[in-house]
């Protein structure tokens, strides 16, 4: 990994995100540097998708945005619209799941990419041609020239996310949020789309969040990996260590829920009981009514954020018995 | 050897379809030409992506469409066509179950009333006893009586699938269908119904098809496990040799695309291109304008499925060691 | 392309025939032309005499043939009553009715549709509520019942307005205006939901995403897709620029096709009432095949030859 400047890209602090009094998200504390990937990884209601979208000012508005989003140190929260679309697309984008339905059917590839193209780069006419072509050929659509002047619906779903992806590029940003870009493709298309994503991230140097509730896909193409839960961060850490030694139990059952594909077959590790209602949160810890190792500090308090190992972080009383682990571990080597 | 449960032989499925309203009719292999058969108890995993026919060779595998080649023979006997009291009866002792549990259910009816149903229809029991039978089945799946007053909004996925599953096995089946049954749910909630579905399988003896895009949980599942492509099988084998060491290029390229966290990958598959057009087969071998490893004569002959030895099938001309394997020619 | 064409034309050929053919014989066997025209006190033969000169005594099915192969010939028949053609009665009431259709149909465009998109950008809040409790208003109250009360008010009361006849152009504000009502209504309810459907959609979020702004995701994304089943209501607007006056016509006598057709039709005046039935299924017809055909230009997925993309 590059050495990395000390100040992240974008650093969330503190965002929470509620819907008519409603709390989903709970106080988001996340760091992204130039050139990372970091992965977000959560079930149905961990609010990751949530995160994201309200740090680009794109959730409805009666949504209630607090806390910081930093984007090199300007907090873009509550900034103005005419601001927020600037930086959409421009510096921060996002590509979303599903794309045959995230590209508009009516309008042509061409209009789409240019839309962005002049948005952002202030190209016009052949010269929108000229560099929508040329995205089109890095992301690997074939005949891109002709191409251009087709429809979504004429395009497969593969194809139709890398249209997406070139969208996404189209701007230069630093930062591509994909949200679940390979969910709805079928397993040897997901293949080519990470592919792409990673040769695009290299070649433009740019940091990516990959959100996605797949941790195979997580783990093969992020540094960094964030496991949330009821809208908290959970845990947090390097991506090898995480899934090689997961600390709080809610991702030691996430990991154990996943058939293994090799070695023994094992009953799964099943995690009893469902996702929280957010309108009737449990007392202190969220995950406590599911967890085998609650005991009564989990009821008392919610858990924050704590380091347990280098770079590696918690929201769990066992945290404190981990650090001393590791102390121990360090101390012996 | 007993006789296998279900036999199905070089079963064909097509459809016509048009390209706009004048268009030439087009004919679309959904299946072409699939083999296998199902002993008692067993399970046999059948993996593929859009376009492969799995989910079709589940449905006339079931008796719900009929072949328009080939035979399907369950318990010895062919299945009776479509709509006869035979083919209803027959429905006492096999079984499906779907991917979306809210689809499958009744939003109008409490969910006991669902599992009863069955019992109802074929008059199974004494009509007294049978609430206790919804009782025990619910019991089975990890729901309570509670659960089973609850409409289907009320519950949630996971629980849902669950009451699909008491009202599959409410006539005690020998064999059930699993057509993509966990896909729509969180991964916690998949493990449940995993663990779930094994436990039922050791309790009850029963046979399974399972189809699913997802490797890992086929694995968990099956015991063979067989891969499709086009509306063939490509290969076909032990679920864990198969994996393990897969000899068609196509079932590497699927394990290659479902890594395993902390295991940093090796043999990395991508293929080009698209998913095929089951209207639009290429020639020879339907695989080889994605295949990494493909060579000219791919282009022309149609690999037939052929042992490989240890029980395993596969249909590559570089599958076997030697490159003389016997293949269909290509009219 | 033009098969497809071909094929739509003989349709709506066909449903032309079809409303004109159910007409014939509901009107024919429904009463008796000849008394109610000659009135009560004609005599047997005067009735006799004249049935036979208007070949009411032939059997229906005689009549109906005679009746197609007239059409064919471009012959529509006379008025009973005065003996002129029925083609030259209907179209010299026209322009009138057209007079009041078409502002109608502006009005109806020109409040419905902004205001049902006004309330979708602004949905759940007091506007979306106001102006769809307005919708709801517009389009219950008969049009007889609102074109009567506006009489009562600005006619009667204020006396601001006339309240019937077509001297000069103030007269036909409150006839338009009775019309416009409940359509702009419909139509506000509906463009409404259509962009609300379209506005739920991932790709304007995408668009936002994009950094477009909010106003050119309306302008360039939104109403482009939510034309689309608008243009079927607007169309089926389009169709009843004939015959969607009846009702107001009469209450404000003003003397149009509607007129006509109810006054024809109390008379059992077969053939004006045939001919203006024609012409209302044509102009249906027409609308609908304008509108089939403007759905290929709006949705490049309906268009022929489109190549679904294989998944």
């Amino acid at each position: 990994m590059a050495t990395r400047p000390t100040d992240p890209l974008v650093r969330l602090e503190g965002l929470t995100v509620a819907f008519d009094g409603v709390r989903v998200l709970h106080g988001i504390d996340l760091a992204v540097h130039r050139g990372e990937t970091v992965g977000l990884v959560g079930e149905s209601g961990s609010g990751k998708s949530v995160t994201w979208l309200a740090a680009l000012g794109l959730l409805p508005k009666k949504a209630r945005v607090a806390g910081r989003v930093l984007l090199d140190g300007e907090n873009i929260v509550g900034a103005s619209e005419q601001r927020l679309d600037d930086l959409r697309g421009g510096r921060i984008a996002m590509i979303f799941q599903d794309p045959a339905s995230a590209l508009n059917p009516v309008l042509t590839i061409r209009r789409q990419i240019g839309e962005a193209l002049a948005l952002h780069r202030g190209l016009a006419g052949a010269a929108i041609g000229a560099e929508a072509k040329r995205l089109l050929d890095l992301v690997g659509i074939p005949d891109a020239e002709r191409r251009l002047s087709a429809y979504p619906h004429e395009f497969s779903g593969g194809q139709n996310q890398r249209i997406m992806i070139a969208m996404a590029l189209a701007g230069h940003p630093d930062l591509l949020v994909a949200d679940e870009p390979t969910t709805a493709l079928d397993a040897t298309i997901q293949a080519q789309i990470l592919d792409l994503l990673a040769l695009v991230r290299r070649e433009l140097g740019m940091a990516m969040v990959l959100i996605s509730h797949d941790l195979g896909v997580v783990s093969q193409t992020c540094d960094r990996v964030a496991v949330m839960y009821a809208g908290r961060i959970v845990e947090e850490g390097p991506s090898e260590r995480l899934f090689d030694d997961p600390g709080h139990p809610y991702a030691r059952g996430l990991i154990g829920a996943l058939p293994p594909l090799d070695g023994s077959r094992r009953r799964l590790i099943s995690i009893p009981g469902t996702v929280p209602d957010p309108r009737d949160p449990p007392p202190g810890c969220a995950f406590a009514p599911r967890c085998l190792h609650a005991d009564r500090r989990c009821t008392a308090e919610v858990p924050h954020l704590e380091a347990f190992e280098a770079e590696r972080r918690m929201a769990c009383v066992l945290a404190v018995h981990r650090r001393a682990v590791h102390r121990r571990e360090l101390v012996e080597a | 050897m007993s006789e296998p449960l279900l036999r199905v032989d070089d079963v064909a499925r097509h459809y016509t379809m048009r390209r706009g309203l004048f268009g030439r009719p087009t004919e679309v292999r959904a299946v072409d030409g699939v083999s296998f058969s199902i002993g008692r108890g067993e399970t046999l995993g059948i993996v593929g992506e859009s376009g492969s026919g799995k989910s079709t060779t589940g449905r006339v595998v079931l008796g719900l469409e009929d072949p328009d080649r080939g035979s399907v023979a369950f318990d010895g006997a062919a299945l009776p066509p479509i709509g006869t009291p035979a083919w209803r009866g027959l429905r006492a002792r096999m079984q499906m179950i779907f991917q979306d549990p809210l689809g499958a259910l009744d939003r109008r009816l409490p969910i006991a009333t669902q599992v009863r149903e069955p019992l109802d229809i074929h008059g199974l029991g004494e009509p007294t006893a049978r609430d206790a039978r919804v009782v025990d089945l619910l019991d089975r799946v990890g729901l309570s009586a509670d659960h089973g007053r609850r409409f289907p909004h009320e519950l949630s996925g996971g629980q849902r699938q669950r009451a699909v599953l008491a009202r599959a096995l409410a006539t005690a089946p020998d064999f059930l269908v699993c057509d993509e049954p966990i896909s729509a749910l969180d991964v916690s909630i998949q493990a449940q119904v995993v663990n779930l579905l094994t436990d039922l399988q050791a309790e009850l003896g029963l046979a399974m098809l399972f189809v699913s895009h997802d490797l890992r949980v086929v694995r968990q599942v099956s015991r063979r496990v067989a891969v499709m492509y086009l509306g063939r099988i490509v290969e076909e084998g032990d679920a864990d040799d198969l994996f393990a060491a897969p000899a068609h290029p196509y079932t590497r390229a699927l394990v290659s695309a479902a890594p395993t966290p902390g295991r940093r990958m090796v043999d990395r598959v991508v293929l080009q291109g698209d998913p095929p057009d089951p209207a639009d087969r290429p020639s020879g071998c339907s695989f080889h304008p994605r295949c990494p490893v493909a060579a000219s004569r791919c282009r022309i002959e149609d690999p037939a499925l052929v042992e490989l030895g240890g029980g395993r099938r596969a249909a590559c001309l570089f599958a076997a060691p030697g490159a003389d394997a016997p293949s269909r020619k290509v009219a | 392309m033009l098969r497809h064409l071909l094929f739509r034309g003989l349709r709506a050929l066909l449903t032309v025939a079809l409303v004109v053919t159910f007409a014939f014989v509901v009107l024919r066997l429904s009463a008796d032309p000849a008394l109610i025209i000659l009135g009560p006190e004609a005599s047997p033969e005067m009735i006799a005499a004249f049935r036979k000169s208007w070949g009411l005594d032939e059997p229906i099915w005689v009549q109906y043939v005679d009746y197609f192969r007239a059409i064919l010939r471009g012959e529509l028949g006379r008025s009973m009553r005065d003996g002129r053609p029925a083609i030259e009665l209907v179209a010299e009431r026209i322009p009138a009715t057209l007079a009041l259709t078409l502002p109608a149909l502006a009005l109806k465009l020109g409040v419905g549709v902004p205001a049902g998109i006004w309330a979708s950008l602004h949905r759940g809040t007091v506007i979306d509520r106001a102006v769809m409790a307005m919708a709801v208003a517009g389009f219950t109250v008969p049009s007889f019942v609102l074109g009567l009360v506006l009489v009562l008010i600005f006619s009667v009361r204020l006396g601001w307005l006339p309240s019937g006849g077509q001297d000069t152009w103030v007269h036909a504000v409150l006839p338009i205006v009775t019309m416009g009502v409940g359509g702009a209504a419909a139509l506000a309810r509906f463009t409404r939901s259509a962009m609300l459907e379209v506005l739920g959609q991932p790709y304007i979020r995408t668009a936002s995403a994009k950094g477009v702004p909010w106003a050119r995701v309306i302008r360039d994304h939104a109403l482009p897709n939510a034309a689309i089943p608008t243009v079927t209501i607007v169309g089926f607007m389009v169709g009843t620029l004939i015959a969607g006056a009846v009702v107001v016509e009469s209450v404000f006598s003003w003397p149009g096709v509607g007129r006509l057709l109810v006054v024809a039709v109390a008379n059992r005046d077969l053939a004006v009432v045939q001919c203006i039935l024609l012409l209302v299924a044509a102009t249906m017809v027409c609308s609908n095949l304008l509108v089939d055909f403007l759905y290929g230009f709006l949705d490049p997925r309906l268009r022929q030859g489109a190549r679904a993309g294989a998944h």
